[in-house]
């Protein structure tokens, strides 16, 4: 046989393993999460090995929403998550329309600074902004995370959405000005209907950082448990005894499912997205 | 005023929120960490350590007196270059195998981003049960089980191996090599055909088109990768806190900088570690890419 045949065959074989491989360490952890947070602790500690509930219930669900304040954290979560996009939207727009049509003075400097920004590491950040809203006495308060959440997210988005604002072409923006728009009427007018899959894209990066980060959440909210985000709660009952781990999981699932979905609902638009301006991760 | 002018006027205010947020939440809190690094802080003097406080080096000769900062960076070097290459390496093959279309590959696709989506605390609480030793379902498949989270060394085929460690390594490797192969799929996706086709004429075999068409196009984006998953695992906080919380022999430097800052209440040497590591970040990116662009004048 020639190597060209033997490789050919190798391949032939190898490729559905490792496709295999893949899915199965992937997908199995989490369908192993939603297993475990229907059924009850005391079958887990019984058959820790068994795959399929039993008997299940969903009183896991009833008591991780109610009793461990889920709800609230949910609630918390959301206020700041799309808080978070809406300011980040109005914030980037008017700015990656500047960087990408007028010449102004430091246009080019801006660019090195975004770059810092989004290479910056939070762990250094997180020192004075600590100190800084403990003196302000606006620990425990969400509009401090939600600020940071912004000025994270805004250097990146402005260079997502700037590069896709290059796309739209002058000579319609030239006519809506003839037709007597001013700058600003032009932007809302002509090239924000022209640029919505740019926008959806930008409004789910800035979603999925709110929605998942939990260095600055830690750092700012601990101490005040109704201002807690899911993440924060979570990370914070996981490590009590009384709060059985299926509970806990019915938490993860809580956590992880809107992520999910939101992500997939309009993954095409992210994913091109993300590889144009790069996550932060 | 001339259409330039006003242009540029339009251009300054458009851009100016941008800049604001940033440079009140970004730059000068940077500022203002360098500052508190070079003084006496604790949350409770914190008011009289001003502008013009007392400069001192005494917080830099302490964290680095202290062994534990040490053996701290060595872990955090291990973990990010083990991290990263490991995350490339899968993110490579996944874009290989994911790259021609099958039954189901969307469905593939799917799951094999979901570690990437998925909020660090839920999978972090998900690894840790599952490899929970009295009831993780890893451990039910073991003939003995490991704490993997909380034994420093074990024993493997002979070797003294840190558990812990490559434990926290794999879930780096497993979270992040979809964000590898998100990049790699990309450009692949965009690689002419015809030079592969080409070289299927020629008569080159898999690995042989592998080595030498495919590679050679990925190089840049590997390297893209490289610095990119350098830079964010090297200060990273969120992975090993959750799993481990720094015990077990994988304390790294941000762990140690969050606990000085919250623990032990002293802001000022909190801060000089996280200036440390920010120089020791600096420093090997400067290698990293002197020796990459020596590289890549040895090729062309």
């Amino acid at each position: 046989m020639s190597r060209d045949r033997f490789e050919r065959r190798l391949f032939a074989v190898l490729r559905p393993l490792v496709i295999a491989f893949l899915f199965l360490i992937t997908a199995f952890p989490f369908l192993y999460m939603l297993m475990l947070s229907v059924r009850d602790i005391q079958e887990l500690i019984l058959e820790p090995g068994s795959l399929w509930p039993r008997d299940f219930t969903l009183d896991t669900y009833v008591d991780v929403l109610t009793r461990q304040g889920f709800l609230i954290f949910l609630r918390n979560s959301a206020i700041v998550a799309v808080a978070s996009v809406a300011v980040t939207l109005l914030i980037s727009i008017p700015g990656a329309y500047a960087v990408a049509r007028l010449r102004f003075f430091g246009r080019r400097q801006v660019h090195f600074l975004f770059l810092a920004v989004y290479l910056f590491p939070a762990i250094v950040l997180a020192i004075p902004l600590f100190v800084l809203l403990t003196m302000l006495g606006l620990r425990g308060s969400l509009v401090g995370l939600i600020l940071v959440y912004i000025a994270q997210t805004v250097p990146v988005t402005v260079y997502m959405l700037r590069n896709y604002f290059e796309t739209v072409p002058r000579s319609v923006e030239e006519a809506a000005a003839i037709d007597g728009c001013t700058r600003l009427s032009t932007i809302w007018r002509v090239v924000l209907p022209l640029s919505k899959p740019a926008l959806m894209a930008t409004g789910l990066y800035a979603f999925m950082i709110a929605w998942n980060e939990f260095l600055f959440a830690l750092l700012f909210l601990v101490e005040r448990r109704e201002s807690w985000t899911v993440s924060l709660g979570l990370s914070q009952l996981a490590g009590s005894i009384e709060i059985p781990t299926t509970v806990l999981m019915a938490g993860s699932v809580v956590l992880t499912l809107p992520i999910v979905i939101v992500f997939f609902a309009s993954e095409r638009l992210l994913t091109q997205g993300l590889t144009a301006g790069a996550e932060k991760g | 005023m001339n259409m330039r002018a006003q242009e540029g006027r339009a251009g300054v205010a458009l851009i100016s929120p941008t800049l604001v947020i940033t440079l009140v939440v970004v730059v000068l809190p940077l500022l203002w960490a360098i500052m508190l690094a070079f003084q006496d802080v604790r949350l409770i003097n914190i008011r009289q350590a001003g502008l013009f406080g007392h400069y001192t080096l005494e917080n830099f000769s302490y964290v680095m007196s202290e062994p534990g900062f040490w053996s701290a960076l060595v872990n955090t070097l291990v973990y990010t270059v083990a991290g990263t290459a490991l995350s490339i390496a899968i993110g490579l093959v996944t874009a290989l195998a994911l790259r021609d279309r099958f039954r189901g590959r969307t469905l593939v696709r799917a799951s094999v981003l979901i570690p990437y989506v998925a909020p660090v605390v839920a999978v972090a609480f998900l690894w840790e049960t599952m490899l929970n030793p009295q009831y993780g379902i890893v451990n039910t498949w073991l003939s003995e089980p490991i704490a993997f989270l909380t034994q420093a060394k074990g024993e493997f085929l002979g070797i003294e191996v840190p558990v812990a460690l490559l434990t926290v390594i794999a879930f780096e490797a497993w979270r992040y090599f979809p964000f590898a192969f998100l990049f790699i799929l990309a450009r692949l996706q965009a690689l002419p055909a015809e030079l592969d086709e080409a070289a299927v004429v020629d008569g080159a075999t898999p690995t042989q088109r592998f080595r030498y068409v495919i590679m050679p196009q990925l190089w840049r984006i590997i390297a893209l990768l490289s610095v990119l998953r350098f830079v964010f695992t090297f200060t990273k906080f969120d992975d090993v806190y959750l799993l481990t919380g720094g015990g077990a022999g994988t304390e790294v430097v941000s762990v140690r900088v969050y606990n000085f800052l919250t623990a032990r209440d002293d802001i000022g040497a909190s801060a000089a570690q996280a200036i440390v590591l920010a120089v020791f970040l600096v420093v090997f990116l400067v290698v990293y890419l002197r020796f990459f662009a020596g590289g890549t004048r040895e090729q062309g």
